[in-house]
């Protein structure tokens, strides 16, 4: 292996009993990169990552993390990689203060260090003024806070996080969003599991899509897009009347035109942005009045349906009846 | 990347992380279960208010119509309802890390490089904190209602002691049902199922004489009555077992440190295990 990459699944394979949950994975995240895992519930996101962080021993094959193997040397991964699992793994009963102290014991760290380290988390993580109050009295975001600076008392140069936004509101999310780039932008190698597509998106430089065990594509977010389709241009027309006449302008530009007569939209497949200008100024001589035009790249949820059959994200389950629309 | 940066908890300052013995770790599980007590004082219900209704039920509702013989029952029930806490330390174990396993606890102890055994440890320490607190309980209200240690304190401790390592034989009984179940709620079943005919089917709280003789010879072999009828002697809270009696009860000491072994070889392997497959997955 590569000194570069920090962590590495090499043929990753978990059953439980007849249910294959992770069936054969590889990929390599390089230092200092985030990788998203993509998929759908029970795509086998979550075994995996327990698998790299030691949780649960592979039927087959092995990873490194950190350069360590994980069956050979779950210790020594242990000790390079901080874990933020799914259901956020604070202590109810235990404080803010005492949630850190207590995994400060567990990593044998010196008093001292926690001590310190406790009040730059707390105050870094917001969690300041709530610091001496039961953690059961936190809101989710809270939660999801302090078990990402109990994850980062011992400074890991890996973390794994599962799921870390799912169940939070818009503005908890795109607050953890921030702290994470922070991370990266500190030299921090990040595997993150989700199943938004909008995060992996946002924060994979990577992204590897995972469905029911197995690899079905990996690359950069552009990438991906890219293998979904063509990009498109997209016109709202100004009024209805005009329909007819813009398509009849469009086709003469474009192989496939398509209208949607209740928005006075039409689309029409494009190459870029040449395709783009090009049918901007042949609007521009015709008259034709315009609310909007644009250049609409597939999104990842595009490239999931594309990938798949079928959608990733559970809150546009409901929009699977306009799958023949996107297509 | 800089060197200037001296934050704690930043990346530039990666604090040395040694692994931590045992004990540090376990000390570490200890101190947070009894904050856990602290925060939740009505976890310790089940070895106080609990036990004490007990000790006044018997002393007072059932025992004037039970006769000990050689005995006042007051001081004849004590040992047994000792034991009985002791006993029931084994669920308090077992729920213990049910939910432990179930709200992710144990899942994000074993991400840390900590020996895994730690967890167990760290559990049994507690309870047994747990359950010693039961039996201090008790023994303040048993003084109070007439209960004393009569044959000196070498005797005395020595029952206390035999307490102890028979809740530290019943502890990987808990462990092995905690590592099997799923819920909190099936362990508290499971485990009371088992324990009240334990404690009840035994010389805790009236003497087996009266028992059907079948019945009799279930109850003397009972471990909970060996350590029940050697805390008796040792506290001279009662005559020692007649001619007729099982012959565990003729050797009480002896009889409870081995059930304590036996129960320990037998329990602690299949706990292990137990626990060890539960955290493979």
């Amino acid at each position: 292996m590569s000194a570069s990459s920090a962590v590495e699944a090499i043929d990753l394979v978990k059953h439980f009993g007849d249910n294959r949950a992770v069936d054969g994975v590889s990929f390599v995240v390089p230092t200092g990169s985030v990788l998203g895992l993509l998929g759908p519930n029970g795509a086998g996101k979550t075994t995996l990552v327990r698998m790299l962080t030691t949780l649960s021993v592979p039927t087959s094959g092995t990873g490194r993390v950190a350069g360590f193997d994980i069956r050979e040397q779950p210790n020594d991964v242990r000790r390079s990689m901080g874990l933020t699992g799914q259901a956020a793994t604070v202590d109810e009963l235990l404080t803010g203060r005492e949630n850190i102290r207590l995994i400060g014991g567990l990593y044998g760290l010196s008093r001292s260090y926690v001590r310190e380290a406790s009040e730059h988390l707390l105050d870094r993580f917001d969690l300041t003024a709530a610091a001496d109050r039961m953690a059961k009295t936190y809101s989710g975001g809270m939660r999801r806070r302090l078990d990402l600076a109990v994850s980062l008392l011992a400074t890991p140069p890996i973390l794994f996080l599962d799921e870390p936004t799912t169940g939070l509101d818009p503005q908890s999310r795109s607050g953890l969003w921030e702290v994470l780039r922070e991370l990266v932008g500190e030299g921090t190698t990040l595997v993150l599991t989700t199943q938004y597509l909008e995060e992996a998106d946002h924060l994979a430089d990577e992204i590897v899509v995972v469905d029911k065990g197995r690899v079905i594509a990996a690359g950069t977010p552009t990438q991906l897009k890219d293998r979904a389709g063509q990009a498109s241009v997209v016109v709202t027309l100004t009024s209805a009347a005009d329909l007819d006449q813009a398509a009849e302008l469009m086709r003469s530009h474009s192989s496939e035109v398509h209208v949607e007569r209740g928005s006075r939209r039409l689309t029409a497949q494009a190459g870029g942005l040449g395709d783009m200008t090009r049918i901007a100024a042949v609007f521009e001589r015709s008259g034709i009045e315009l609310d909007d035009l644009g250049l609409a790249r597939p999104s990842l949820d595009d490239v999931f349906l594309h990938l798949t059959g079928h959608r990733a994200d559970p809150s546009s389950a409901s929009d699977q009846t306009t799958e023949g629309v996107a297509q | 990347m800089t060197t200037t940066e001296t934050t704690p908890g930043t990346r530039s300052t990666r604090p040395q992380i040694s692994p931590p013995s045992l004990l540090r770790a376990s000390t570490t599980i200890v101190w947070r279960n009894l904050v856990h007590i602290r925060r939740m004082p009505e976890m310790l219900l089940d070895v106080t208010v609990q036990s004490v209704m007990f000790v006044l039920l018997f002393a007072y509702v059932f025992g004037g119509a039970i006769t000990a013989p050689g005995a006042d029952y007051k001081e004849f029930l004590l040992p047994g309802i000792m034991v009985q806490t002791m006993v029931f330390s084994s669920a308090i174990v077992a729920m213990g890390l049910t939910s432990d396993l179930q709200k992710g606890f144990v899942d994000r102890f074993k991400s840390l490089p900590v020996p895994r055994s730690a967890v167990l440890v760290g559990r049994s320490i507690s309870s047994l904190i747990h359950s010693s607190i039961g039996v201090a309980v008790m023994a303040v209200t048993g003084l109070l209602i007439g209960w004393r240690v009569r044959n000196g304190v070498v005797d005395g401790v020595l029952a206390f002691a035999l307490l102890l390592l028979f809740g530290f034989a019943l502890i990987w009984l808990g462990i092995w049902v905690g590592s099997l179940m799923r819920t909190v709620e099936a362990v508290q079943g499971f485990m009371f199922t088992v324990m009240f005919p334990l404690t009840f089917v035994a010389n805790t709280f009236v003497p087996t004489e009266s028992m059907p003789a079948w019945l009799r010879t279930i109850s003397e072999w009972n471990p909970v009555s060996a350590i029940t009828q050697a805390c008796r002697e040792l506290w001279g809270n009662g005559p020692a077992a007649g001619a007729d009696a099982a012959w565990p009860l003729q050797h009480p000491v002896l009889v409870s440190i081995g059930w304590s072994l036996l129960l320990t070889a037998v329990f602690a392997p299949l706990a292990v295990s137990a626990f060890r497959r539960r955290s493979r997955d």
